[in-house]
C-alpha cells in the first residue's frame, strides 16, 4: 500500500511521517507540493512543519499547492487523508473538515508530551485503538486551538466526529478539549499532535503514535474508510 | 496614488490572545484607556491608476478566498487616497 508524504516549503515533519509508514509495513511516497499528480498513491499524509513560512495565516497559502487540487479531488472521494499539526491546518483552510486553528491561548509555542483520549475508533486512521484508550504522544504547536461556531461544536460532538482530546488541563485552549477531529466520512482526520514522532520508544514518548498509520493500513486492504 | 486597503479581522466571538497581551502590556506602561484590544491584520494593495469598480469586486473575491479565513475572520475593503 502506497502512502503518499507531502512536502510543501517548509514542512519539517515528512521524514518522521515516511519512517511511520514504512515501520507500519506500507510503502512511503515523497509528494512534491508542485506535483500536480499523485503518483496513484492510495492515502495522503499532510505532514507537520511551518509550511509556506506560515505566511499570511497557517495553511492558507499551501492549501492552494497545485498538489493540493488532485488531493482534495481523491479525499472527497473517500481516499483516507490525515493532517498532521500544520497538516491539519492545512486540511481547515481547504475547508475539508469545518472549523479553524488558532493561535495558543497563552501565546506560547508548546512542545512537550500529551496525554490524549483516542475517542472514534471508526475513521480510517485510528481503528488501531479501542474507543476510550489514552495515549502519549508530542505535542508541538504555536497555533493549535480549535475554534468554530457552538452550531459546528454541536454537530461535531452529536456525530461523534471527535477522534482525540486532550486529557487534564487544555493545553492551548482548544474547544471542548479538541485534539482532533474527522469529516462525515471518516476517511479524513485532522490531528494537532504528532503520532509520527511516538513510533518507537527510543526516539519518542511512546509507540503510541504507530496506531494511526497501522489504522490506514489496514482500512486499505479491508477497503473501508469507515 | 490611491491604494486598495484590506483590513482583516478576527470575529468579535473568536478570542484574540495577541490582542489580549496587547492590552495586557499597555497599563504596564501607564496607558490605562484600554477596555479591549483586538489586532488585525491590514493588506495595501497597489493597481495601475485609479482602483475601478471591477478591480474592486474582484479583491472583494479575493479578500474571501485568500486573504481572510471566513470561519473566523471578516474583512472590509475600500479606496484610501
Amino acid at each position: 500500500m502506497k502512502i503518499g508524504v507531502v512536502t510543501f516549503p517548509g514542512t519539517l515533519d515528512d521524514r518522521d511521517a515516511a519512517r511511520a509508514v514504512r515501520r507500519a509495513g506500507g510503502e512511503a511516497v515523497a509528494l512534491w507540493h508542485n506535483d500536480a499528480d499523485l503518483h496513484a498513491v492510495d492515502a495522503v499524509i499532510l505532514p507537520g512543519g511551518f509550511s509556506y513560512g506560515d505566511y499570511l495565516r497557517c495553511g492558507a497559502i499551501s492549501r492552494f499547492s497545485p498538489v493540493m487540487e488532485p488531493i482534495i479531488k481523491a479525499a472527497q472521494g473517500g481516499m483516507p487523508l490525515l493532517g498532521i499539526c500544520n497538516g491539519f491546518q492545512v486540511l481547515a483552510e481547504a475547508h475539508l473538515i469545518p472549523g479553524a486553528l488558532t493561535r495558543n491561548h497563552e501565546l506560547h509555542f508548546l512542545c512537550k508530551d500529551q496525554k490524549l483520549r483516542i475517542e472514534n475508533t471508526d475513521t480510517a486512521w485510528t481503528s488501531s485503538y479501542s474507543p476510550g484508550q489514552e495515549i502519549v504522544i508530542p505535542l508541538k504547536n504555536g497555533e493549535g486551538a480549535y475554534m468554530c461556531d457552538d452550531q459546528t461544536l454541536a454537530v461535531l460532538e452529536g456525530e461523534g466526529r471527535i477522534v482525540a482530546r486532550y486529557v487534564g488541563e487544555n493545553p492551548n485552549g482548544s474547544r471542548n478539549l479538541i485534539a482532533g477531529i474527522t469529516n462525515e466520512r471518516g476517511n479524513i482526520v485532522g490531528l494537532m499532535p504528532h503520532p509520527e514522532h511516538a513510533i518507537d520508544s527510543l526516539t519518542g514518548p511512546s509507540a503510541d503514535g504507530l496506531g494511526f498509520f497501522t489504522s490506514v493500513l489496514k482500512s486499505l486492504v479491508t477497503g473501508s474508510t469507515k | 496614488m490611491a491604494k486598495i486597503v484590506v483590513d482583516v479581522m478576527l470575529k468579535p466571538e473568536i478570542l484574540d490572545p495577541q490582542g489580549k497581551a496587547v492590552a495586557a502590556a499597555l497599563p504596564r506602561l501607564g496607558f490605562t484607556f484600554a477596555k479591549d484590544v483586538r489586532q488585525g491584520k491590514r493588506f495595501e494593495i497597489e493597481v495601475d491608476g485609479e482602483p475601478t469598480q471591477a478591480q474592486l469586486a474582484e479583491v472583494e473575491k479575493a479578500a474571501e478566498k485568500l486573504l481572510s479565513n471566513p470561519v473566523i475572520e471578516n474583512f472590509t475593503v475600500r479606496v484610501e487616497k
